[in-house]
């Protein structure tokens, strides 16, 4: 089964309704933001597909987090349109919010509250009801390896399992767009791999299409989609192969350094 | 890799969804409230130590004479009260609202504010959890002030109850309007100078109008005008099975207007809430 017709088969999901449209999971349209003075975000545009790795890549500053707030319409758009699968996140904020799943990248559980309950609070304000949520929440946790702690008080979880943790939550609604915002920030490699597989298995598995925010360049594959945000402009969009071929690299490390103009993260000179 | 997919439609939501968001939201702030025992505790500390200490003092102090709606000569400890019972609540309105600039900082609140329900909804939710966790307290007070002689009519726990809704709302509807002003944790500290402190001493909590006007008619006035008086009004009223309806509409069109400028402040297109450039509300 192809990525694309497991998305379709997720549709018939019981929070999907009826099929309607054909739509990119996420659009945006000529979006910029601005503090004050200080421009965070000019003419952003690019769309993720279903089934889809999308990673936006950019240094700390560079727009990322401003743009996850727009898009889960935590700030109001000043300029531009935000739409995901075909829904105007400012006109509906309802049915596009109802289709997407987000992870910020602040821990946001409430740390004395137990993994069930915290699942239970989420699946309360998507208005599942007690015990589809109780079903729901055994199911992800058992899916997430949690299942032993679920009474347990997140405060006495690691890192990674809060991120797991987080995900899972996410998830827990079906949605079929996952924004997840540097995710895998303060953890250590294998819990940064073991996070980036489950949410790849994801994208093959459910069909959900996923925008990864993050500045780190191992966490990118080959396969991904790419977005390069700099200062606020999106300096490349497409896969990975033609970001890199456009900009005249080898490797998506030479490849933003040329784009951007910086020094990459890793600290090589550019070959 | 395909660029299609197919939308699934499902425009609105059922009456059950919005049920199950403010079961939901009501679940959350009772257990954080039972995690809390020293909230709940010092909650009630902070009335008991008027009633048993200050009224005690100021009872030979402060007559009272026959007003309504009491039909005789009454202790101070018994006028007191009310004014008790609406300082719980309007300490409990601000807690909420520091809970909320606390969850705002700490990255709690961004779950509340992406669930797809409408975002009045969802802050009309939270304020009827925290006005639900202020008529715990309050009727804990009234049990504990009972053994003080602090006795109403039997009827009057009950018909007081829709007045302490009213006031709670009105009082949790005035900290969420303020937590939106509030930029960061430590201005929070403000709010117990400039407005709780205010509000209870310059209304009707601790002394009869009548008293307050002999004194300073210009004190007076800005009592008359002080929501909290109302709100103190209007519970004492009811603990007596009587109603005051000035203090009804007072009460019932602050809490309409407080709400409507938290819905208005947390609105992301038009928010008091201050839009930090890290993504999060700062």
């Amino acid at each position: 089964m192809t990525a694309t017709d497991a998305h379709i088969t997720s549709q018939s999901s019981p929070d999907a309704g009826p099929v309607a449209a054909v739509q990119p999971a996420l659009s945006i349209g000529n979006v910029s933001h601005s503090y004050g003075p200080r421009r965070a975000l000019i003419d952003v545009n690019f769309t993720v597909q279903p089934a889809s790795f999308t990673a936006l890549l950019g240094l700390n500053g560079a727009g990322k987090s401003t743009l996850f707030s727009l898009v889960t319409r935590l700030f109001g758009i000043q300029n531009g349109q935000i739409k995901i699968f075909g829904h105007d996140i400012s006109r509906t904020p309802g049915e596009a919010l109802r289709l997407m799943g987000v992870v910020f990248q602040p821990r946001t559980l409430d740390l004395d509250l137990s993994l069930t309950q915290n699942l239970l609070y989420h699946a309360a304000l998507h208005g599942i009801s007690r015990r589809e949520a109780r079903l729901r929440s055994a199911e992800v946790l058992t899916r997430i390896g949690l299942a032993d702690r679920a009474g347990s008080k997140v405060r006495d979880l690691s890192g990674g399992q809060m991120r797991r943790l987080e995900i899972a939550r996410a998830l827990l609604h079906r949605p079929r767009l996952l924004l997840l915002d540097e995710a895998t920030v303060g953890l250590d490699v294998k819990a940064r791999a073991d996070i980036l597989d489950h949410v790849r298995q994801l994208v093959t598995e459910q069909g959900i299409g996923v925008l990864w925010a993050t500045h780190l360049f191992d966490e990118i594959m080959p396969a991904d989609d790419l977005v390069v945000l700099h200062q606020g402009r999106m300096l490349a969009h497409g896969p990975m192969a033609r970001v890199i071929a456009d900009a005249g690299a080898q490797d998506v490390n030479t490849a933003f350094m040329r784009l951007t103009g910086t020094a990459t993260l890793t600290g090589r000179p550019p070959t | 890799m395909s660029s299609t997919t197919v939308t699934p439609e499902r425009s609105g939501f059922s009456l059950s969804e919005y049920i199950v968001c403010l079961n939901g939201i009501v679940w959350r702030e009772a257990l954080r409230f039972l995690h809390q025992r020293e909230r709940f505790v010092s909650a009630l500390v902070r009335p008991l130590v008027w009633l048993f200490i200050f009224a005690a003092g100021f009872r030979q102090v402060l007559g009272i004479s026959i007003i309504p709606p009491y039909e005789t000569y009454i202790l101070y400890e018994v006028y007191i009260a009310p004014g008790l019972m609406a300082m719980i609540q309007l300490f409990n309105g601000m807690q909420s609202s520091l809970s909320m600039v606390y969850d705002r900082e700490m990255g709690n609140m961004r779950t509340l504010l992406v669930s797809p329900l409408p975002r009045g909804y969802l802050l009309f939710c939270k304020l009827l959890a925290g006005t639900a966790v202020s008529l715990l307290q309050v009727y804990a007070f009234l049990l504990i002030a009972w053994f003080w002689d602090i006795t109403p009519p039997t009827i009057g726990y009950l018909t007081v109850l829709p007045a302490l809704v009213l006031s709670g709302l009105m009082l949790g509807a005035l900290g969420m309007l303020i937590s939106a002003s509030i930029k960061q944790l430590e201005n929070f500290a403000g709010v117990m100078n400039f407005v709780i402190f205010p509000m209870f001493f310059a209304s009707s909590a601790l002394y009869p109008l009548w008293r307050v006007q002999e004194g300073s008619p210009m004190l007076y006035y800005v009592c008359q005008c002080n929501p909290f008086t109302h709100a103190v009004e209007l519970i004492r009223f009811a603990l007596y099975g009587k109603m005051n309806w000035v203090s009804l509409a007072v009460v019932g069109g602050c809490t309409v207007v407080f709400m409507i400028g938290a819905i208005l402040a947390y609105d992301p297109s038009r928010g008091l809430v201050r839009r930090g450039p890290g993504g999060g509300e700062a």
